[in-house]
């Protein structure tokens, strides 16, 4: 099963399988990995499921459509970067196998 | 008004033909007696509409999962005030107090974004030591043995100094603020409301509005704190607001900055009363107090509704909307919706997924306190417990005559010695 490492914003580690399908949001919600709050389940409907995704997986986890639903939600989070996703809109696949994501400070 | 109390409201509910079933009618969240209604609209017209009201046709959405397509699509269901803005009652001609909360994109977003740093969680992190040691300063003081009104002496008293902090506006002027909080929410029809019509409602505001711009004017002149009216006044995109502008956004953070809080602040005293076995968990594990605060905060659902207008024609819930219909979405309803929360009128302390709730709304208009919130009704009751405080209730919550704010007056307690 593809695994994802999630790092809180002090710099805890933790590393989780996520089976093919479900979003990264579910994988750390589902494994209670602090960090992120996910209020609106998965609707794309907050920002509170924000990560930044390393430098390093962005070409294959992408970024946000301009204009979508995904992209005007993170306009609202607090500290967004470049590198921003919610991750409730990252489904896992094989090709993610060891994908790294960051937490921010806190979710708004 | 009596005759209506008198009613069996389920009776009522079940018995009115479809078409006649309108709940925009202030007095059924007057006398707490809205749930048959909802409960009947959800089963058998969830997508309600609705032909005659005091307030025109309208779209009753009561599905969690209805309320929240329109939620997410701002594209189409406009929160404009040029459509009617984000209540079932048109603002009053003339009269409007334009803010972000009434806008939609682009002009909502570039406001947004200027104030949303006051209340992110980085910011919060820096309040909460105050937060807790005034919370801990008010519980401290009450009187034991005696009754008093849980809404004045607790709610409002901490919701008030917090309102006090956001504005860096003098703490002994707090209830200054309240007052005019409930002239700027109040719906004039209510039998206790301090102004009577909109036009004495308005001369109010606009009075609220001058006092505050000279904080306004002074904070101009002085290098930017954190405060709100610093920060709008500091701002290149909203230093030059007009003086209506200043009414509409300084009213926004006036009410959202207070009323809602307070409300669950009560609403929290009164549904653990309720459900004495929740407490009583809460008491033995106090680390089920942040998801308890969510719960709290669906259970007491402080804003009963939000109104949007159709754009364009659409379809909600298999029902044809067209373009200017008014889209009344009842968090009311949404928040009791048994296809989406189980057991929903009960309130359950270590409740799955407790985040889960509509009373913070979703999409772009989501509420920008809500993490403010929680944190004072987390710090709340964290100390409530700390004290293990047996708050005995004395008699049912007295509500506000309002479609809008689901506002609690009174809730008489009192804490044993």
């Amino acid at each position: 099963m593809p695994k994802v490492t999630y790092i809180e914003y002090d710099g805890t580690e933790h590393q989780v399988e996520v089976p093919v399908g479900l979003s990264v949001m579910r994988g750390a919600v589902n494994n209670a990995v602090p960090g992120i709050d996910a209020d609106c389940g998965g609707e794309c409907a907050c920002a509170t499921c924000h990560v930044y995704v390393d430098p390093q997986w962005l070409e294959r986890t992408g970024l946000p459509e301009p204009g979508s639903q995904e992209a005007s939600m993170l306009g609202f989070a607090a500290a967004a970067e470049p590198n921003s996703r919610l991750s409730c809109q990252i489904t896992m696949r094989d090709e993610l196998d060891g994908l790294v994501v960051r937490m921010p400070e806190g979710q708004h | 008004m009596d005759t209506h109390v008198a009613l069996d409201p389920r009776k009522d509910a079940y018995s009115k033909p479809l078409d006649k079933l309108d709940v925009s009618d202030p007095q059924l969240y007057y006398t707490d007696t809205w749930y048959p209604y909802f409960e009947r609209l959800r089963r058998e017209d969830p997508v309600h509409y609705t032909p005659e009201s005091p307030y025109g046709p309208y779209w009753a959405v009561t599905k969690y999962k209805d309320i929240m397509k329109v939620e997410v699509n701002h594209r189409v269901f406009s929160s404009s005030d040029d459509f009617g803005g984000i209540r079932i009652e048109d603002p009053p001609k003339g009269m409007e107090r334009p803010n972000f909360i009434r806008m939609d994109p682009p002009e909502h977003d570039e406001q947004r974004k200027v104030v949303s740093p006051t209340v992110n969680p980085m910011n919060l992190a820096k309040m909460e030591s105050l937060i807790r040691e005034r919370t801990s300063t008010v519980l401290d003081e009450l009187p034991r043995n005696e009754e008093f009104n849980w809404v004045d002496c607790v709610s409002i008293e901490l919701t008030s100094r917090m309102l006090a902090t956001l504005f860096d506006y003098p703490l002994e002027g707090r209830r200054e603020l309240i007052r005019w909080s409930e002239i700027a929410i109040v719906d004039i029809n209510a039998p206790d409301a301090p102004v009577r019509s909109e036009e004495e409602r308005f001369a109010e505001l606009v009075k609220f509005t001058e006092h505050m711009n000279v904080l306004w004017e002074e904070r101009a002149k002085r290098p930017p704190t954190f405060d709100i009216i610093s920060i709008l006044a500091h701002s290149d995109l909203t230093n030059k607001m007009t003086m209506r502008e200043r009414m509409g956004i300084l009213i926004l953070f006036l009410v959202g900055g207070n009323d809602t809080t307070r409300n669950s602040m009560s609403g929290g005293v009164w549904g653990l009363s309720q459900y004495p076995d929740e407490r009583r968990k809460v008491s033995e594990n106090p680390a089920l107090v942040p998801g308890l605060v969510s719960e709290i905060i669906r259970w007491q659902t402080p804003v009963i509704h939000m109104r949007r207008t159709a754009l364009e024609d659409a379809e909600i819930g298999g029902k044809p909307v067209k373009k200017g219909d008014k889209v009344v979405i009842w968090y009311i309803s949404g928040n009791r919706d048994e296809d989406a929360i189980d057991n929903p009128n009960a309130l359950i302390a270590d409740r799955p997924r407790p985040r889960e709730h509509l009373s913070f709304g979703f999409g772009i208009h989501r509420c920008l306190g809500n993490r403010l919130a929680e944190l004072q009704l987390r710090i709340l009751w964290e100390e409530i417990l700390k004290r293990d405080l047996q708050i005995e209730v004395l008699d049912k919550p007295v509500y506000a005559y309002s479609n809008f704010l689901r506002s609690i007056k009174s809730l008489p307690v009192r804490l044993a010695a």
